[in-house]
Formats: structure tokens, C-alpha cells, sequence
């Protein structure tokens, strides 16, 4: 086996692949299944080398609920986001917060940027090199403390829970 | 039914149209780099997320075939959406770019 000892170095991505083989094709026919079925089962195995160790999903229905409240948060980000653009540019304060952060695995700290970037007027613009600092840049904020703790309270910590 | 089912898809379509108007809006009239960076990861991310479902809708149930290719569409946006964004805010930070105010960010990484 190339790269690993296990036949299957990464169950949950064998299974990604297969699902996204499927729908790309949109159909259920073996010379498809057979296809998708090799790829899924040989590219985890050919990439492992460049992944980082993986994330394991601690508590799955925590996930579920982060995931809803995330949705949530992305349509409230958009109407505000909508709102701040069609008001007058002169009152937004944009500022760039330091996050402090207590993630550790490479792959929660991913998530949890990619949720910030998403989510509420936030972007996550750099990571410092100690990995202990995420730079995000706010749209519009009164309250710079506030914000910082919002997206700790609200984000980091149920990733947290979620995978480490 | 069949017209209670092309209302929703209609109402889609505007949304995700006005989304998207709104996001192209917000490139031509926020004042500085950073700021713009914000738009197209938001009001365009819900915008398409909009439009491809109505696309779903209208395929799976007015024309009968299902279509899923869309849910994909949205999967590999929300992935890649904040990637980019990131990408665009460490370039702008790393070339030194201006904020509103005529400040140089030097906080780097």
C-alpha cells in the first residue's frame, strides 16, 4: 500500500469522493459506481503524504447544531453585509482585530478561518507564523473587544469541542 | 402546484439577483482594498447559493430529471470562497496596501 499501512488511510474522504463521484455523474450505473469506487479507494491512499494528521470529529451532534447555527449566521451576514454596502460608506469603521486562538490542529484552525471568512463581516486575513494570532479584518464594528470575543465564544469554542 | 412551485423558484432568482447586484455594488463603492474583499465572499456566496437552488428546483421538479449537479456547485463555492478572500487579504497586507484612513498595515505574519 502506498503511503500506509491501513487499506483505507481515510474512511470519511474515500466516502466524500464517492458521494461527489456520484453527483458530478448523476448516475447509478455500475460502470460508474466501478470507476468512482477505484479513484475513492486509490487517491486517499496516493495523497496521504500531504495531508496533515487528521481531524476526528469528536461529537458529531454538537457539529450538527454548529453547522445550523453557521447557516444561520451566514444569511444574517449577508443581509448585514447587503445593508452595510447600500448605506453610506462614510460611517463603516473597518478595523483588523487580533484573534488570539487556542486551536491547535492545522485543520480546526482551516475551519474555524473559513467560518470567520463566511460568516459575520469578518475576513480572516493572515495567521501569524506561531500560529497562536489569527488577523481578521472587520467590515464595520463599534466595539472591537466585543467582536473578538464573539467570534471566540461563538466559533472557536464549539470547534474546539468539536475537534480536539 | 405547479405555479405555487414557479412562485418559489421566481422569488429565488430575484434573491439571488439582488445579491449579487448588491456584491458587484459593493466592489464599485467601498473605499478601500480591504473592505471590498468582503463583498464577493458574502452578498455572492448567498446570491449563487439562491439561484442554484432555484436551478434544482426547476430541473427536478418542472422538468422532471433530477438535478443535483448544483448541490456540488454550492459545496465547492463555500469551500473555496473564503480561501480566496484570504488569499486576496494576505496579498494586500503583504504589498502594503493603504486601509481607508491612508494607513499601511504592517502586522505581518
Amino acid at each position: 500500500m502506498i503511503g500506509g499501512k491501513k487499506i483505507l488511510p481515510r474512511p470519511g474522504f474515500s466516502v466524500v469522493l464517492m458521494i461527489t463521484w456520484i453527483l458530478a455523474h448523476q448516475s447509478l450505473d455500475p460502470k460508474t459506481l466501478a470507476i468512482g469506487a477505484v479513484a475513492s479507494l486509490l487517491l486517499p491512499a496516493f495523497t496521504q503524504h500531504f495531508w496533515p494528521e487528521a481531524l476526528r470529529v469528536r461529537r458529531a451532534g454538537l457539529l450538527l447544531k454548529f453547522l445550523g447555527i453557521f447557516v444561520y449566521d451566514i444569511i444574517v451576514a449577508n443581509l448585514q453585509v447587503a445593508w452595510l454596502v447600500l448605506g453610506p460608506s462614510s460611517k463603516l469603521r473597518p478595523a483588523f482585530l487580533e484573534v488570539p486562538i487556542v486551536l491547535e490542529n492545522p485543520m480546526s484552525i482551516t475551519a474555524l478561518s473559513a467560518v470567520i471568512s463566511l460568516a459575520p463581516g469578518t475576513v480572516a486575513a493572515n495567521l501569524s507564523g506561531d500560529r497562536r494570532t489569527l488577523l481578521v479584518h472587520i467590515l464595520h464594528t463599534k466595539d472591537e473587544e466585543r467582536a473578538i470575543t464573539r467570534i471566540k465564544e461563538r466559533y472557536e469554542g464549539p470547534l474546539k469541542e468539536i475537534f480536539e | 402546484m405547479i405555479s405555487l412551485i414557479e412562485y418559489v423558484i421566481a422569488a429565488l432568482i430575484l434573491i439571488g439577483v439582488s445579491f449579487c447586484f448588491v456584491g458587484s455594488l459593493g466592489l464599485v463603492k467601498l473605499p478601500d482594498f480591504y473592505m471590498r474583499v468582503h463583498v464577493p465572499t458574502k452578498a455572492t456566496t448567498l446570491g449563487i447559493g439562491s439561484l442554484l437552488i432555484a436551478s434544482t428546483i426547476y430541473f427536478s421538479i418542472l422538468r422532471g430529471a433530477p438535478a443535483v449537479h448544483e448541490i456540488l456547485i454550492v459545496v465547492f463555492l463555500f469551500m473555496t470562497a473564503p480561501i480566496s478572500a484570504h488569499m486576496l487579504m494576505k496579498a494586500g497586507l503583504h504589498e502594503g496596501l493603504p486601509d481607508v484612513d491612508g494607513e499601511v498595515e504592517k502586522r505581518r505574519g
